[in-house]
Order: structure tokens, then sequence, then C-alpha cells
């Protein structure tokens, strides 16, 4: 068969057409939030391309310029053009939520399986310690995380990771609950599967679903918190270039009437937010739909 | 009534193990961890004579273990010791702050509540309609919205283009809170002397910082609220008072979101804590001088005494709140005590 690219286009489109007419909004729903993600990792990956201007340049334009024709967003009190960090900043945060939304999962998903799956004193343990964390508000000990730890962005990456390591123990731990009183379980410890078997290739496998849906929202928190802590002034050193950060700065203008300052940054941290928490959703209503109802 | 009495025991009793783990967690986080608090408080550079003195003096040099033993002993007596850069015990300083924040998250879920329950009624009500689109569109993209963004963005508008309302702290100029200031909490106080004035004030104060907070986390209560009452909707009884004749409005919302009011209590419960985290950066926004504020200026400071008693005293603030929830669950709901 020969290769055609438009041919091959249309099957797309149309095979996204048949997944839309199967699974209704939710699909049209993970293909929007696919789309923002998508959009915004690209703009991250060619952001030497993209960024008329260097985010550290302070001679970009004149200071605290409005959004106009040389500076589409305008420039800050440094001179710098918003654009440029603009594109820049989306480096800082995708890495962090990202990494920090990895570092949950592993963690997360390894002491869920155990726990759940061991049960006895070290689950009891387990469960009322990452219970506890739970009902903490995470933001506030990620705030004495990052505090502790000094500047720098593998401190916050660890303060991000730490809030949201109860929330995938939880779920990981209640599926593999359910999974395990299942009949090809016990069927497998009944021929004799040693327990390490037995959770790696018969329950883990069932778990998969659950942590992609987790992953994909928990990456969504993770953006949220990372931007509250570069707001509230801990975690990065000045010379990253951080929407928080941009945001905090912006801040000051405010009562003077510089609103590009401020609208730029937040409406990028909304909206990336919103791309991985509608491409959970989505996810969550196709492959699990009961999962997000617990 | 004894199974209620001994349901309510049984819940306090199990506040005692995570309270004991949340204040473990805060002792590691702040002592355990590296970096070294008195160095840090007198600048890196101070000779080590005088480090060995401050550290004397803070119970720094005994083991570990014997810290938090002390540590333990000390949150127990409620006692928070004092500030390392104030002449201050810490409680001094939290006392005229806790007030200022539990207006805030009072008025905060005030907002939550009308907004979110009104409204995911309303979308399960109306299920598959347009308007249920835009509510449940509402609902996520609002939880997407930063809450200091959407401060910022409200005091932009509010407060600087329409000049309508006060954009940063708890009361005007004119208004001295110490001509009133009894219990902390100004409503009461300016109601408890009768001053009008000085409580509009107040009031003005007051809107956009809890508009805030509470639509941060009306989304959670819109898709909450929506999911309760579709299953509610779905029963018997509601069938049963449709054909008895009823209005419709009465049926959905008396009958249908009294009983889905249940389960929302209880995850009201499980969102004090994001309630905590949203004020604190609400408070951040709105320069609102509460506990959040206290944190971070003593974070800035490296006052590691004042950083830890106010820790412990969100984490005392999330067990009484999720406790009083849970028991009053039980009073609603009898089918929760055992």
């Amino acid at each position: 068969m020969r290769y055609s690219p438009s041919s091959n286009l249309g099957k797309v489109i149309g095979s996204l057409a048949r997944m839309g007419r199967r699974y209704g909004a939710e699909w049209w729903i993970l293909v929007a939030g696919g789309l923002i993600v998508g959009g915004i990792i690209l703009m991250a990956l060619l952001a030497p391309l993209l960024a008329p201007f260097d985010p550290h340049d302070q001679a970009a334009g004149p200071q605290l310029s409005p959004p106009g024709r040389a500076h589409p967003l305008g420039t800050d009190n440094l001179q710098r053009d918003v654009l440029s960090r603009i594109i820049f900043g989306a480096r800082t945060i995708l890495g962090v939520a990202i990494m920090a939304a990895i570092v949950t999962s592993l963690v997360g998903t390894i002491t869920g399986l155990v726990s759940g799956f061991s049960g006895g004193v070290l689950d009891k343990i387990l469960s009322l310690t990452m219970d506890s964390v739970y009902s903490f508000p995470g933001l506030i000990l990620a705030v004495a995380f990052a505090a502790m730890l000094g500047p720098g962005i593998a401190s916050i990456t660890i303060a991000v990771a730490v809030v949201y390591i109860p929330t995938y123990f939880r779920l990981v731990r209640g599926q593999t609950l359910t999974i395990k009183e299942e009949l090809y379980v016990e069927a497998a410890r009944a021929i004799g599967a040693p327990p390490r078997v037995v959770l790696g290739k018969y329950i883990f496998p069932n778990v998969i679903a659950t942590t992609v849906v987790v992953f994909t929202m928990s990456v969504g928190d993770a953006i949220m918190i990372e931007a509250a802590l570069t707001y509230l002034g801990l975690g990065l050193p000045p010379d990253v270039v951080d929407w928080g950060m941009d945001l905090a700065m912006g801040k000051k203008f405010l009562p003077s009437g510089q609103w590009w300052l401020i609208t730029f940054p937040g409406a990028m941290i909304s909206l990336l937010a919103l791309g991985f928490t509608m491409l959970g959703e989505g996810l969550a209503e196709i492959l699990n739909p009961r999962l997000l109802e617990r | 009534m004894k199974n209620l009495l001994r349901y309510i025991l049984t819940r306090t009793l199990l506040t005692i193990p995570m309270l004991f783990i949340l204040l473990t967690i805060v002792f590691v986080v702040i002592r355990v961890m590296p970096g070294d608090p008195v160095s840090a408080m007198l600048g890196g550079h101070a000779p080590d004579k005088v480090i060995e003195a401050k550290k004397v003096e803070l119970g720094l040099n005994k083991p570990l273990l014997a810290q938090y033993g002390s540590y333990l002993l000390q949150v127990a007596r409620l006692d928070l010791g004092g500030s390392m850069i104030f002449k201050q015990r810490v409680w001094e300083a939290i006392e005229d702050k806790l007030p200022a924040t539990i207006e805030l998250a009072f008025f905060g879920m005030l907002v939550t509540i009308l907004v979110g329950v009104t409204l995911g009624a309303y979308a399960a009500d109306h299920r598959r309609t347009g308007r249920d689109y835009a509510i449940r569109i509402y609902g996520i993209v609002i939880y997407c919205i930063p809450v200091f963004w959407l401060g910022l963005m409200f005091q932009m508008i509010f407060g600087v283009w329409l000049d309508l309302l006060p954009i940063a702290g708890r009361t005007g100029p004119r208004v001295f809170a110490s001509t009133f200031e009894m219990t902390g909490f100004y409503i009461l106080d300016t109601l408890l002397i009768w001053d009008l004035e000085a409580l509009k004030d107040i009031l003005v104060h007051l809107i956009l910082p809890s508009l805030t907070l509470g639509l941060m986390l009306s989304g959670i209560f819109v898709r909450l609220t929506r999911a309760n009452m579709l299953d509610v909707l779905r029963s018997d009884y509601i069938l049963a008072a449709e054909a008895r004749g009823l209005r419709h409005g009465k049926v959905v919302y008396k009958h249908g979101l009294m009983n889905a009011f249940v389960p929302i209590l209880t995850m009201m419960g499980l969102q004090v804590s994001l309630l905590m985290a949203g004020a604190m950066l609400t408070e951040t926004t709105f320069s609102w001088p509460g506990m959040g504020r206290l944190l971070l200026e003593r974070i800035y400071l490296r006052d590691y005494p004042t950083i830890q008693g106010v820790i412990v005293v969100f984490a005392l603030m999330v067990a009484f709140i999720s406790l009083i929830v849970d028991v009053i669950y039980a009073l609603v709901d009898p089918r929760v005590r055992y």
C-alpha cells in the first residue's frame, strides 16, 4: 500500500469521530485537553525558536509598555518581553510538575500495592500515616518543605511530590484490595505463584489504568502547587523564568493599572492546569468510569 | 442516644493517633531535615560560641529523641514556646491572626455552599441540557484557576478599574480595630459595641477575599452536589412526591437536596484542608492579616518555633473540624452510628 499523508490524516480524523460517537462528550474533553497540553509542551520544546526575545534581555523594549505591535503581551518593569517569558516559563512549570508527578506515582503506587497486598500491621500503619497527611492542607506542608529545603528546582519538586503521595496511595491501595479478592488472583496463588509474581503479574497490570488517570490529574494539581509556591516567593532562584514568579512580580504593578503583567502568566497557569485536568477526566471516563466517584 | 455518645467518644479517640502522626511529621520537617535554624537565624557568620549558647538556650543541643519528647509534651500542654526572633510567645502571635483566618474561611465556605450547591442541584435537575453542560464546564474551569490569580483579577476589575471595593486588609483607614477589638472576630466585635459604620466597613473588606476563596472551592461542590442529586432524583420517594402532585421545585430542592446534603456534608470535612490552603493564598493576595501570612512572614525570618506553632495550630484545626463534621453527620444520619 502506498504511503499517502492525506489519506492517513483522513483516517485519523475518521477514527477520532468514531471514538467521539462511541464515548460521547468525554471523548471530546479528552481531545481538547490533549490539544491544550500538546500545544503547551510543543511551545516549551520550541521556546528558543518561538520567543521573539531572550527572556532575560533587560533591553527588549521600553519599560512597562502595554501590549502592542512590537511586544504582543507588553514588557515588564525590567524592560523584558512578557511573551518571551511566557514561552520560556512553560519549561520550568512543566518540568517541575512532570518530575514531581513521576516521583509521586512511583512512591505512591509501590507503597499502595505493597500495603494493600500485604495487609496486617504494615498496612494499618501506612494507611493511618497517609490518611493523616491527606487530611492536612497539602500546600501548607509543601510550603514548610520548600522553606526547609531552601530554594531550587529540586526542593520544589520534592515539596510538590510529597503532598500528592497519599492520594496515589489511597487509590492504588483501594484497587489492590478489590483485585486481591478476584478469582484469577486466587487461582494464581493456588497453583503456587509466589507473592512477588502475584503482585507483579496479576495485580499490577490491573492497577495501571488507575495510575494513568491519577498521573494526568496529579500533573494538573502539581502545576497549581508549583505556581502557588513560586507565587509565594518560596522555591526558585531569581534567574529562573517562571509564571508564578512573574505573577508575584506583576502584582506590585496592579494598583497602577499594568494589567498585562498579571493577566497573561495567570491565564497560562489556568490553561495548562485545565488541559491536564480535562485529559485526566476524559481518560477516567473512558478507562474506568467509576474511579472518580469514590 | 447511648449509641451516639459512644460514636462521638470513639471518633474523638480516633483523632489522637492522627494528631500524633501529624505532629511527628511537623517535627521531622522542621527539626530533622537539613538546615540549621540557629546559624540561619544569626546570619551564618556568627562565632561558634554564640551559636552554641543559642542552641543550649533553645534546647537544640539535646539528642533528637529528647527534643521530640519535650516537643510533644509542650504541645500537649498547649504551650507553643517562644519566638526566636521577637520577645513574644508564639501563641501571642497566633492569637490575633487566628480569628482573621477563621472569619475569612467561614465566609468563604458560605459562598462555596451558596454557589456550589445551588448550581450543582440546578444542573442535576436539568441533566443533559445546555445549562447542565455550562455549569459542569464552570465547575472544571473554576477548579483550575489558581485562587491567587482569581484574587488578583478581582482586585484589578473591582478594585482598580471599577474602583468599587477595597483590595487589601480587614478594615479601612478610618476604622481603627483597636477601638472595638475584643474577640478578634471583627464582625462580632462591631456588633457587640453596635458600631454599624465600622461593621459596614468590615463587611465591604470581606467581599472580595471571601468571594475569591469561596468560588475556588465551588467547583468541587458543583460536581459533588450534581452527582449526589442525580442519585437522589432517581429514587422512589422523589417519584412518589412527584406523583402526589407536589410542585417540581419543592420536590427537587426540599425532598431532593435535603437528602443529597448528607454526603455533601462529609465532603465538606475533607475540603477543610483545601479551604485552609486557599485561605493562605487568599490572605497573601489581599494582605489579610491571618495565619497564612503569619506563616510566610516567619518563614522569611526563619523563626522556627513560630513556623512550627502555626503548623501545629493548622493541624489541630483540621482535626477538630473533621471531628465536628463527623459528629454532625452522625446527628443528622442515624445510619452512621455504631
